[in-house]
């Protein structure tokens, strides 16, 4: 129950933000899941991506019930990036959870930044 | 209720007999047509398997079962109201009672339609017996010339029709050295002219079948050298092993005969337009039936017979039957056939233009009327792609062309085909079920997009399928006519196909996704139907190792983490265990990384183990172990190459006439490794009794005493496919040129996610094609495909010993990248003695055993 590179900084009035990990344990194009105080947190990063290219989202898939969403394919589909599941193969958009497919499915999403070579999520 | 009853007791009972192609359809149509309303329906046939397609009986010898050539579901026949007899001959029809007589029982009818179909001729031979007088017309004939096949190597066919040539493909497919023997001067008289008929018989003469022609069979008596010898006039005989008869059908009137209905000159119930026998009440349809002293011995117009009679029994608007086009195209023994019409010229003042090709035999005649504007009929040897247009030219008298000749000459020039586009509205694009291109237009209207629910919303292309090449050009000439694009692409980001982006990739160099995405996509990010699929031929095309950082991001789960993902997230690790041969040692250490990390264990139907239940962190280490003890990845998680399955050989079988697990080895050694568009199976058995199941595989190899055959395009699983024979006899270095080439043809040409055997259905040309490809290198391309998978074998690297070297390419395996603790959601029970996931409905019990932290 280590909790490496886990700093508290401000992050406004009501987050603060949390160092998970450090930008070299990001994969390029792919995900990567942190441990954060009992939530899995799946990081995509894409840095071919002009503007925001490093997303935060729920690492448990509701459909299996398995805990797989960080070892998705992501692409985009009309213009949004999404992380496809790798058990059942349905779409959610990086940007706000949603599913494409079904619209129950919806996954938290986390704010989350490079800060000099940190990563950072923001919770609440 | 009241009413109901009253409507029960006024039912009238309609009596079927004859439960072949044609009756089945008469009772498809009048249920279709609400019969069941005003009719009790009973239907009887003789044979104990409801209808089934005759049209492609000699399937049966190629893998196809008796249930998958039937005709309909058996449902239609449980329908309330509708009573199948099978099994049960009809005795005899008392015309004055108006009933008919089984062994069972007499039921009386209302209406009675006779669709008793017809039965081999077979002349009167002395000494035809048994093995030496088998006919070809039904399951239960054919299960009869296959046990006679057993131990048989020579077989015969006296018939050189239609049927007979289709026997004797039968024959062939059976393994035997296939004969025919006609009493007329050439094949396929009715059909065909002089020279057609001398092309058809060097075609099927190169396909290794003897042809004998203006042989007439005096008597048969015990062979030399086989079992039988067929003694012909000025003392020539031919032997054999058995004898199939297939010299023409004579109607089924026996029943009418009895009850003295009026018999056609050449046999048969004399019908007039509306199917109505001499008797008001009895109808009679198909082959069995003689309509202005024609027999009609084609599925298409007993059909139409059928639809008349059906419309008539249910006061619908009836086409009266008014003969019928004898049009046919086929493929006997792989080689086309057609002829249209007036094949024979005999009209008067007809012209002709004929093509004649004699270096692959190859003819064609055109048949003209006296003014040269209209097409009367023609002749096709070798090359069927002439028959859709020369067809609608003649059934539609559509006016020629200025050069007629241009319609039968080698199309290199543009030669003016008749585009769907062309064709009236009227025109029959389904002879066989009468469905014109306006019906095809309207289901299109009414929003069918698709071809396969156009096929069984309008039943086009569901007879005998002869119209599928024209169907298709018709419906995707109007889903364009109507705006709606065809859509071949791959995705959002690739307006591709596979197959052209296999081809850029070859073309231009390109090694990673980026290039390629940048040069011919959309975009900058692709998605989850492409990155795998540019992956797949990356990898085939120059064979880098998967975990390579450009490439990573294109695999689909399981070829990024080099396993199995299973339903709770865990993975399935996979050894190769080439040919299914291991060492005790091997066994053994499987044995002690199982018990170590705990893993539910499993024989896989492809000869190795599987071990289920590992980790994502738990990957590196289970694999540093295996590698350490001798073992390679065994490519499961990819659409690659997977196991190639072997019996134990001449080693140590005692049948075995080759060593098929060193060959197995050989095989799997060759093709590990090699990433394709689906996954690929191969097996080698050691002799014809075929214990790896070679048949079932994309590649399968069974011994023979000279060496080996090659199987190729078979499938297990979901839609079973037996392997098709390939090629005969070959020596190993021919045999991994072959399989060299195929596999690459295979990668080169085939959709995503498309295995071996629906690839193989869907290549034009068929198998003659695929043979001609590999085989005989008729594209040329022999030399390339081979230099092509020499270099993926030559690139091969065990992906799991390259990752291990590699701590970037570690740093991946990790549950958490951040903390040390396994995923605390997954959970595990025991069942018999292992582990396996926890399931939803256990959650809430405590589980037996969970992950120590």
């Amino acid at each position: 129950m280590t909790q490496s590179n886990t700093q508290r900084v401000e992050t406004g009035a009501s987050a603060v933000w949390q160092s998970v990990c450090n930008q070299q344990d990001l994969v390029n194009d792919s995900g990567v899941v942190v441990w954060l105080d009992g939530a899995q947190v799946a990081l995509f990063y894409l840095p071919g991506v002009e503007g925001k290219n490093l997303y935060a989202i729920d690492n448990h898939d509701p459909q299996s019930g398995a805990n797989v969403i960080g070892r998705g394919l992501v692409g985009s589909l009309k213009g949004d990036l999404v992380v496809a599941s790798p058990i059942y193969k349905q779409h959610f958009r990086l940007e706000d959870g949603t599913c494409l497919e079904y619209p129950q499915q919806r996954l938290r999403v986390w704010p989350v930044r490079l800060n000099d070579g940190v990563v950072e999520v923001g919770v609440a | 209720m009241n009413s109901n009853v009253a409507t029960l007791n006024k039912l009238q009972t309609l009596v079927v007999i004859g439960n072949g192609m044609v009756g089945h359809h008469c009772v498809e149509q009048l249920i279709e047509r609400g019969a069941l309303d005003r009719y009790r329906l009973h239907v009887f046939s003789e044979e104990p398997m409801r209808a089934y397609d005759r049209v492609h009986l000699s399937e049966y010898f190629s893998g196809r079962d008796a249930e998958s050539l039937a005709l309909s579901d058996a449902s239609l026949y449980q329908t309330p109201g509708v009573t199948l007899h099978l099994g049960v001959p009809v005795l005899e029809i008392d015309r004055e009672r108006r009933q008919v007589i089984t062994a069972q029982g007499c039921v009386s009818y209302d209406k009675l339609v006779l669709a008793t179909g017809s039965y081999p001729f077979v002349p009167p031979i002395e000494g035809a017996e048994g093995d030496s007088r088998l006919v070809y017309r039904t399951l239960e004939d054919l299960d009869a010339i296959r046990a006679a096949a057993a131990n048989a190597r020579r077989g015969v066919v006296v018939g050189g029709g239609l049927l007979g040539l289709e026997a004797a493909n039968a024959l062939k497919r059976l393994g035997l050295e296939a004969h025919v023997v006609e009493f007329a001067p050439r094949l396929m008289p009715v059909q065909l002219d002089d020279l057609g008929g001398l092309a058809l018989k060097a075609q099927i003469e190169r396909l290794g079948v003897g042809v004998h022609l203006s042989r007439a069979t005096q008597s048969i008596s015990a062979g030399e050298d086989y079992r039988y010898r067929m003694n012909f006039a000025n003392d020539e005989f031919l032997e054999t092993d058995l004898v199939v008869f297939s010299a023409g059908i004579r109607a089924q009137d026996a029943l009418a005969r009895q009850c003295a209905l009026e018999i056609g000159p050449r046999g048969g119930v004399v019908i007039d337009d509306t199917c109505l026998s001499c008797d008001p009440n009895i109808y009679a349809i198909g082959e069995c039936a003689s309509w202005n002293g024609s027999l009609f011995g084609l599925v298409a117009p007993g059909y139409q017979m059928a639809r008349s009679v059906a419309a008539r029994l249910c006061d619908d608007v009836a086409e009266p039957f008014q003969g019928a086009d004898m049009s046919t195209k086929l493929k006997l023994l792989g080689v086309d056939v057609g002829s249209i019409g007036d094949a024979h010229a005999h009209t008067p003042g007809a012209r002709s233009y004929q093509f004649i090709d004699e270096t692959s035999a190859g003819y064609r005649r055109l048949v003209v009327d006296a003014t040269g504007k209209r097409v009367l009929g023609a002749v096709l040897i070798g090359d069927n792609s002439y028959y859709d247009t020369l067809l609608q030219y003649m059934q539609n008298a559509i006016a020629l062309p200025s050069e007629p000749a241009a319609l039968i000459l080698p199309s290199s020039e543009g030669a003016p085909t008749l585009g769907p586009g062309a064709l009236p509205e009227a025109a029959t694009i389904c002879s066989c079920h009468n469905v014109t291109k306006g019906a095809i237009c309207s289901a299109i209207d009414g929003g069918c997009t698709d071809l396969g629910l156009l096929k069984s919303q309008t039943k086009a292309c569901t007879g005998c399928g002869g119209c599928a090449g024209l169907l298709k050009q018709v419906f995707e000439h109007e889903l364009t006519a109507r705006g709606v694009s065809v859509d071949k692409s791959l995705c959002e980001h690739f307006a591709y196909t596979r197959q052209e982006l296999y081809a850029l990739v070859r073309v231009e160099g390109l090694i990673t996704f980026d290039e390629l995405l940048a040069r011919h996509g959309r975009g900058h990010t692709g998605c989850d139907v492409c990155k795998p699929a540019v992956g797949s031929i990356l990898a085939s095309c120059w064979n880098q190792p998967i975990m390579d950082p450009s490439l990573v991001p294109l695999q689909d789960t399981n070829d990024t983490f080099m396993a199995n993902m299973q339903k709770n997230g865990t993975y399935s690790v996979v050894p190769r265990i080439p040919g299914g041969e291991i060492t005790a040692d091997k066994l053994i250490a499987i044995g002690v990384v199982a018990k170590k990390y705990d893993l539910y264990t499993k024989i896989t139907g492809g000869q190795r183990i599987d071990l289920f239940g590992a980790q994502l962190h738990e990957l590196p280490d289970i694999w540093a172990e295996l590698i350490e003890a001798g073992f390679e990845t065994g490519h499961a998680y990819g659409k690659s190459t997977r196991t190639v399955k072997s019996c134990v050989g001449s080693t140590w079988c005692r049948y075995g006439v080759q060593d098929s697990v060193q060959m197995a080895l050989t095989l799997e050694d060759r093709y590990k490794g090699l990433r394709s568009p689906h996954k690929l199976k191969f097996a080698v058995s050691g002799c014809t009794r075929e214990c790896a199941e070679a048949q079932s595989k994309d590649v399968g190899v069974i011994a023979t005493e000279k060496g080996w055959n090659l199987y190729i395009a078979g499938n297990g699983g979901m839609r079973p496919r037996h392997a098709e024979l390939f090629a005969t006899d070959l020596d190993d270095a021919t045999l991994i040129r072959y399989i060299d080439r195929f596999l690459m043809f295979y990668i080169r040409t085939a959709d995503k996610l498309q295995r071996t055997s629906v690839w193989r259905e869907s290549l034009e040309g068929g198998l003659d094609y695929l043979k001609d490809v590999i085989l005989h290198d008729s594209l040329g391309l022999g030399a390339e495909l081979e230099s092509q998978m020499q270099l993926v074998v030559n690139r091969y690297e065990c992906e799991w010993a390259n990752a291990l070297k590699d701590p970037e390419k570690l740093k991946r395996f990790r549950t958490f990248v951040n903390d040390k603790r396994p995923d605390p959601d997954i959970h595990f029970v025991q069942e018999r003695g292992q582990r396996r996931p926890i399931m939803a409905a256990e959650l809430n019990l405590i589980p037996v055993t969970e992950e120590t932290v």
